[in-house]
This record gives C-alpha cells, structure tokens and sequence, in this order.
C-alpha cells in the first residue's frame, strides 16, 4: 500500500509511530540528534582523512557496531541494570587492578587487557558502571545523603578513578570521577558539602602537582604558555588554534581548510578533529555543532527529570552531563583553554572504544525513557 | 535484592533533582557560551593573526635562477653558452629496494663507490621525497642506456640542468674566463638576494669582469607547500630576467690564427683597431680547459695547472710584466724629437759601444751589433735598432722626462680594460726608485732604460695600447673586449663608446717621421724585419724587441744554443697597418722566443687577414 502524505500526518499513524519506537525502545528525538551528529561527524572525518574512504568505512562500520550496542542496552531495562550494577562494578574494578598488573602498553600507558580475543580496555567501561553503581547505592538512600552516604560515595568514585590514573590515563579518570560526582550532584548533595570540597581541591591542587607525570606537568605548562615548545608538546596546540583563528567568521569551506589538508594540525582525525572543524566552518558552524550538541545533553536531562524512579534519574542526568563533560573538554583542549588530555570529540572522532561506550550510555537513557511503563504497571 | 521505589519520598526527591538538574543544565549553557566566547576570540578577534600564520605555514617563496647571458665573438660564434647536462637523480621514497636498484643502476652507468657514500649521507639528511642527485654529467651512452632501462628502476629519473659551456676551450681560457660555484668570498660580493637559487658566478676574465650583465634577474615563485616541505602547486610566478648576452670585439679566426702561430711558445698576442680600442685578438698562451672549473676541478689537476712549465693559468696579456726591450725605441724616439733632444735629421757615430760621459769606470754599454752602425740618424736608428743612438738619447733626456713623456701612452699605469687583476708594470723615475728602493738613481741606469730594459716592464696589454696609440697618431684609448650588450629585457643593444684622449705633439709631421722609420724596420733594406716585409702586399710598420731574461756579464759570448731554452731572450714585436691608415695594431711577446723579428710574421698574417675579412684592402 502505498503512503500518502495525508497519511503520513494522520495523528493516528504517528501514534502509530510512536507506539512502534516505543516498543523498540527508541527515543525518536534523541535518535535524530544522534544520527544527525553522527552524519556531520562523517563529513568531517571525510575531510579531515583527505577523503580517504578506507577511514569512512571504518567509520561507519564503528558506528553501526556502536548503534547496535545503544540498541541492545535499550532493550535492558533499567531493573535489571539496578540488580546488575554492583556486580559490574565489582568485575571493573578486579579488572582494572588486572590491567595494572598484566595489562598490555599502548602509546605509554598501561590500559589494555588482552582477552586474546579481543583487546579490552577496562576503564572505559567504568565511565558508564561508575555512574550505574553510585545511582544503585543512593537511590536507596534518602536525598539529600547523609555524610555517611557521602563518605561511601567518594570511596565509590574514588577507588576506579585512583586505578585509571595510575595507568595512567588522565582523560578517562576525570571523565570517571565526572560520571560519579554527577550522581552525587543530581542526589542533593548538600551546596555547603559541594563548596567545601572545591576549596579543599583548591587547596590540593599543589599537592596533586607533586603527584603527577612529567610529561602530565608539561601538558599543564605548555598550556599556559604554548610558546615556550613551539616544536614539541606546543606545536599541537598552536596548530590547532591557528587552524581555528584562520577559520574565521565563515571558515575556509569544506575540505579546503590549509592547515588541515596539508598536514600542519596533527592528530587532525582523532582528538583534533574540532579544529578542522573550526578551520573549515568557522564560528558559524561552532555555533550550530555546539548547539546541536546542547541539545543532545538537554534532551538527555529532560529524559532524566521525567524518569519515574531515582535509579533512572541518577542515571539518565549523570550520563548527559558526562556526555557534556566530553564537549568541553576536548573543545576547551583544542582552543587552548584547556591542558592536552586524551579526550575525543564524542561521536565525531576516529576510534572504536569510546564510540561503544557513549552509545551504550545512549542506550541506557533510551531505556530510562521508554521502559517507564514498566514499572507503573 | 528487590527493585524498591521510594514512593514516600518519591515527589520530594523528584523536585530536588529537576532543581539539580535546571542548575547542572544551566552550568553546561554558561560554560558552552564561554567555549563559544573563546571561538569567538580566536576567530574573529584574532582573526588576522592566525590568518597569517596560516599562510606563513602554507605559502612558501621559491627562487627561480635566471639563464646566464651568452658570449659571442663579434662575428656571432659562441664563445660561453649554456649547455644542458644531465644528471641521475633518485627519489628515495619511490623506491622499494634501495640497495637492489643502486646494484642494477650500477650495471649500466659507472657508479663510483665515493657517488654512493655521498648519495647515501644525502638521503640520511634529505626529506624522503626529494630528489638526490646520484650521478652527475652522464655522457650521451649512458643517458640512452638509462633512458632505456627506466621502467625497471621507477624512483629514478633523469634530470636535465643547463650548466656553462665553453666550446673554445682552451683559445679563450683567458678571455672569456669560467665560471665556478659560488663560494665564501663570492657570497660577501654580491647581492645575494638575487643570487639565491644561483650556483655558480664569473671567476675570471670576461665571466667576472661583466658578472652584473650576464647573471639576470632571479624570478620568484610563490608555492604552496605542506607540512613536510613537498610543493603542492605554484601560486603566484614572477618569471626569471635572463642574462645579457655579450658581443666582444674579438674575431675567433685571428684569436686562433695568433694562437697558432705562437707555436709551443708561452707567450701573449694582441691586436686593438687603434681608432675605438676594439680588441680583436686577445690570446695568451698556454690555455687551458676552462670547462674543468666549471663543474669543480681536482685538486691534482689544478696544481698541474697551476705549477706546470709554463704556468698555463697565468694570464700573461695582463698579468705578465716584460721588459719591452727594443720596442720601446719608437716611444723613447718620439720623446726625443717631441723634446728637441734630438734633431730629426740629428745623426751621430755609432763605435758598437758607448761610453757615458764623466764615467771614470769607462764601462762599455754594447751595442747589440758589436761593430757598429757606423753613422745613425733616427731613421736609420729605428730601422736597426741602434742601441747606442737611444743611449745618448736617453742620456740627453734623463730618466725623468723619459718617464714623463712616456707616462701618456700609458707605461706604468693600468689600461682599463675590461678584465680584472691587470698589472702596472713599471716605469722608473728617480723619484720612484728613491720611494721603492730607498736608493738614488744612477745615470747608468738611464742609458739602460733608453732601450727598454733594466727596471722598465710592460704587461703585454700595456705594450699594446701604446702601441694602438702610436698607429691611431696620438689617438689614446681604454682597449675594450666588449662591443657591445644584448639586453634580454627588451632585446635592445647596449653599445660602448670607446673612451679616448690625444697625445698632442709638437709637430704632426713628428708622426710620419716615426711611421717611415717604422716602416723601414719591415720593409728597408737592413730593417730587423726585413724578412718578413720581403713580398708584402701591404705596407706594415713595426719594431722588433729582444728582452733580457737574464743579464750578461760584460764581454761574455752569449750563445742561445748552449742555455736551456727557459733562458733564451723573450722575442716582442709591435706593428701595424697599413702605414697609410692604420686599421690593426698588432702586440706579440713570446717567451723565450729569442728575437723579435721571429714574431714579425704573426703580426703580418694577422693584419693581413684582417684587412681581406673587413674590407681594407
């Protein structure tokens, strides 16, 4: 039968519609917004692999495994996440303590376990179990936490971020510690708790700095004056915001940006892949990539403040914002606010690992959104 | 564990968090305008900032070398030009197996293991996808040998350079010079703005003399480049000016015709056209290749070159200081009938000796005929070469209104011509000797540089000016190589206007006495060249000259025969014609050439040839 347009507006038929994601677990909006990324990001990614179409491929493949995997966890519902949570939590972090003793060295870091089926990185499943286990553990707890709550709370966070830093891998430990503090925030932790902790980090931070790697020190110095190594851990950061600085108003238009096509920016597909953005669309196209972006993590915050129960809530708000905290920081790291951790641009950077995980944690807001029913049943 | 709501406190903690939530969302909205907020500064704030930086790391400029000018002979045969070479070039990054190709690029051309080293420390330095030059200058067979085989070496190519040529070699070694690369010395010299992309410049002769005309104008060229330096495309191009070619005054068939002649000699030959200077025929013998410091000559061979017999990179027209011997007589002549020492008709006795008034020693000055001319007048002076005539001559004079007289035609001062490192030769005075030697002049002295030797030296290119001065009657030029300029810019000809000044003289018929008397040593009955006048066809006048190498002992039986040929007197003549209206003045020192009138002849074919080919006849 063939559609008409009428058809295709009738109420009925859209209910139709809806009723149909409903049952596949989909959230239309959310999907749009991602597809909607995920296309832009091709088209980037194309330009930024001087159109190598071997790269695309790859790409695509990623994020149909990534869409697959978001579908999958859409259909869990999020009970069955809550009777799930600790045990996840538990087996991430006996594997992290495994890939510290035995794990495989990649790019200077100890961050792989080799499964010898497949190579598996641990911490990145912490980024969405580490969130999972503090909303399990506070939404039984009446809000605001007490300072008992609190104080398993911090060692909750605490304990997988210790273990990712170690590796080390910076990125991942504050994308960890982020996921977790998140549940805290959204749980009603207390503004005087909240304001005292930050000035006790304030207070840490030189301690901290004893703490950290040279090359982790470096980053930081490099930032504040990226002059002072224009050729060694500098030369990233000056090409990238030359690449945004020339973009201008209006940008250098698809796949003619200079500083891109011709090998200046490096890392251009993967954790610089904004700046070839930037270089190509200019502040224009920041404006509408960034919106686009906002409304993806605002979408995602609306799923969680209309979820039925505090588990779904935790969830849903601490992965939108985690989502966000990937944003800002690789956008702030690339135009030069920020020191140079690896974080990728999330759905638009080359690479398989994080793709997964954001879109499981996508399949997990889906499943807080349409499993609702459930539970009033 | 069972899935509990907390319905008690369900609509209490629902508000907490849609609060939480407004909070947390408005953070994200306020710290995504601050990341905007930076954009913005970055793109439009600093704006031009980056824009330059990106075109500074894009936009590379390149230095095009412009074609150097070429020589011609005035009659339009090549005498520098450019010739392309060609060279074996690799690019590493298109090569698979390196060691395979440069062991079967080996089998067709000479691969020599120091190309090998150097191709090798090359690549460790050079960027994969420049070219490395592997073998330079290939000949003809091994070019066509590549150029065959090339489909089984992809990575390998043959490049065509244009690099100088001298098709002359050796007949114009010491006119037109070479070129060399640009070394130290030459960078402080030049602009090296526009020698950027230049590798080699004039190192000698006409080559350096004329370096500004024959270089151009190095063109730019604007290209983009990417992060490893490869060019990408050219953007903007502003075209190379091409040197100005050179047009000389000399006729490559006399230069060869008086190289020829020369025989085995070392010597010099010069022929000026006395009326605008034009240097017809500038040789200096022996020559060499000057294609061999075009491309860097070996150390052995330049020492050769530079320390063989007859020192065949000495350029002996300007560098070589001769004493002119009897062919100074003219100009001492001339002195003393212009300075009333001498009456014109003036004759005294020639005993084949002569002794200097108030000399208590009585030492005798010899004739160079030791029974004596018997009576001699100016004439019969010149026609001989009475040495005792120009002894009393020269005792009449003194040496310094000698050195003053003869300082207008040019003795002991540079000519100007258009070469570089010419030498002034000497020309004494009591003056001169007081300054350099710190010691008085004796009159003995005088007598001795009355016939052209003792301190007296001329280069040949000296001697030659005078010479042209003498047949242009008192008609002083600046010899020019150059006739004139070919501008490439806008193909015009750039001319020289010969610069000169007279020598005035009391009298004019004072010339004609000195042209018959020349005259006579060619064609009188005891001239010292008579022989070659014998026959003639055209009337040429001239003076022969035998110059000392050493000095001879009083009385002492000079023989020729029994001492090494390196210490055989140097042969000079002057001359030109015809008498009547001079067109070629001809200047021919021959080392060890043993007597003047041997070289007589040279002067002869020389004029001779000059006036069939120019119509003089």
């Amino acid at each position: 039968m063939v559609m008409s347009s009428a058809q295709f507006f009738d109420a009925d038929y859209q209910s139709k519609t809806a009723r149909f994601l409903q049952f596949l677990h989909i959230d239309p909006v959310l999907l749009a917004a991602l597809l909607l990324l995920m296309a832009a990001g091709l088209g980037i990614l194309y330009s930024a692999s001087d159109g190598s179409m071997e790269i695309i491929q790859r790409q695509v493949i990623r994020l149909s495994i990534a869409f697959a995997v978001m579908f999958i966890v859409a259909q869990i519902p999020q009970h069955q996440l809550y009777l799930w949570a600790p045990w996840f939590f538990a087996l991430g972090i006996v594997l992290l303590v495994l890939v510290l003793l035995a794990g495989d060295v990649g790019k200077g870091a100890q961050r792989w376990l080799n499964l010898y089926v497949i190579r598996f990185q641990p911490s990145e499943m912490m980024k969405l179990v580490t969130p999972l286990m503090l909303a399990w553990y506070l939404c039984e707890k009446p809000a605001p936490p007490k300072l008992s709550a609190l104080s398993i709370s911090l060692v909750l966070v605490a304990l997988p971020t210790m273990l990712i830093a170690r590796q080390p891998d910076l990125g991942t430990a504050l994308l960890v510690a982020a996921a977790g503090f998140f549940v805290v925030f959204l749980g009603g932790l207390r503004w005087r708790y909240l304001f005292g902790a930050i000035f006790t980090m304030l207070a840490l931070i030189p301690v901290l700095w004893q703490f950290m790697h040279d090359y982790q020190k470096q980053r930081v110095l490099t930032l504040l004056d990226p002059e002072s190594d224009p050729l060694g851990s500098g030369y990233h950061i000056i090409q990238s915001m030359i690449a945004i600085g020339s973009g201008g108003i209006y940008g250098k238009g698809w796949l003619n940006g200079t500083q891109s096509q011709l090998d200046f920016l490096p890392e251009r597909t993967t954790d610089f892949i904004y700046a070839v953005f930037a270089e190509e669309f200019g502040l224009m196209g920041a404006i509408v990539l960034l919106s686009l972006y906002a409304f993806i993590i605002i979408r995602g915050l609306y799923i969680a403040a209309t979820a039925q129960d505090s588990f779904g809530r935790l969830l849903a708000g601490s992965l939108s914002l985690t989502f966000f905290v990937y944003l800002f920081v690789n956008v702030g790291m690339v135009s030069g606010i920020l020191p140079v951790v690896g974080v990728p641009l999330p759905l638009v950077s080359y690479g398989g690992t994080s793709m997964v995980t954001l879109m499981a944690g996508f399949g997990m807001l889906m499943s807080v959104s349409t499993h609702r029913r459930l539970i009033a049943k | 564990m069972p899935y509990r709501s907390h319905v008690s406190d369900h609509s209490y903690e629902a508000s907490i968090f849609k609060f939480r939530a407004i909070v947390a969302a408005i953070i994200c909205i306020l710290l995504l305008g601050g990341l905007l907020f930076r954009l913005a500064w970055l793109q439009i704030v600093d704006y031009d900032h980056f824009a330059d930086l990106s075109e500074n790391n894009r936009i590379r400029l390149m230095e095009v070398p412009p074609t150097r000018g070429l020589i011609y002979d005035r009659n339009g045969v090549i005498l520098a030009e450019n010739k392309p070479t060609f060279h074996l070039e690799i690019i590493p990054e298109q090569v698979a197996d390196m060691d395979a190709m440069l062991a079967g690029l080996g089998k067709i051309v000479t691969l020599s293991e120091n190309d090998i080293k150097r191709f090798k420390d090359e690549m460790r330095v050079r960027r994969s996808f420049q070219r490395i030059s592997l073998r330079t200058r290939l000949n003809e067979e091994e070019v066509a040998r590549l150029a065959v085989n090339r489909h089984r070496f992809p990575g390998m190519d043959i490049s065509a350079r244009l690099s100088r040529y001298y098709p002359q070699g050796e007949a114009t070694s010491h006119v037109v010079g070479y070129v060399g690369r640009i070394n130290q010395r030459d960078m402080g010299i030049i602009d090296v703005g526009n020698y950027r992309g230049t590798t080699h410049i004039g190192k000698t002769g006409l080559e350096k003399y004329y370096e500004s005309e024959l270089h151009g104008k190095v063109g730019r060229q604007k290209v983009e480049v990417n992060a490893q330096g490869r060019i990408l495309r050219v953007i903007e191009k502003v075209p190379p000016v091409a040197g100005n070619d050179l047009v000389l005054n000399l006729d490559m068939e006399l230069q060869h015709m008086a190289e020829d002649a020369l025989g085995d000699l070392a010597g010099a030959v010069i022929a000026i056209e006395p009326h605008n200077g034009a240097v017809v025929v500038f040789v200096s013998k022996p020559g060499f290749d000057p294609n061999l410091f075009v491309h860097g000559i070996s150390h052995k061979k330049y020492n050769e070159l530079q320390h063989g017999v007859d020192k065949p990179l000495f350029n002996r027209t300007i560098f070589g200081q001769y004493p002119p011997g009897s062919t100074f007589k003219p100009f001492i002549g001339l002195a003393g009938i212009e300075q009333r020492r001498f009456g014109p008709k003036e004759s005294i006795m020639c005993r084949g000796h002569y002794l200097l008034p108030g000399d208590d020693t009585r030492r005798k000055y010899r004739d160079w005929k030791k029974q004596g001319h018997g009576m001699v007048d100016f004439t019969k002076a010149m026609e001989q070469s009475c040495d005792v005539y120009f002894y009393e001559l020269a005792y009449r004079m003194g040496i310094n209104s000698m050195h003053d007289f003869l300082a207008q035609f040019g003795f002991g001062e540079k000519t100007g011509i258009d070469i570089l490192g010419e030498r002034r030769g000497l020309l004494p005075s009591t003056e001169w000797k007081k300054r350099s030697r710190g010691k008085i002049w004796y009159p003995g002295e005088t007598l001795i540089a009355g016939i052209g030797q003792g301190y007296m030296l001329t280069t040949p290119i000296q001697l030659a000016v005078a010479t042209a001065t003498l047949a242009g009657r008192g008609e002083k030029i600046v010899p020019r190589l150059l006739k004139e300029v070919h501008l490439s810019e806008n193909d015009t000809v750039k001319k020289r206007e010969p610069s000169r000044h007279m020598i005035k003289l009391r009298r004019d018929s004072h010339w004609d006495l000195l042209f018959k008397s020349m005259e006579k040593v060619v064609h009188g009955t005891w001239g010292t060249a008579r022989a070659t006048g014998w026959g003639m066809k055209f009337k040429m006048a001239g003076k022969t000259g035998t110059a000392q190498v050493f000095g001879i002992a009083q009385d002492e039986e000079y023989d020729a025969e029994t001492v090494a040929r390196k210490l055989r007197d140097h042969g000079l003549f002057i001359g030109f014609g015809p008498v009547k209206d001079p067109v070629l003045s001809v200047t021919v020192v021959a080392e060890n050439g043993e007597h003047g009138s041997a070289m007589a002849p040279i002067a002869k074919k020389l004029i001779k040839r000059y006036m069939e080919k120019y119509g003089h006849e």
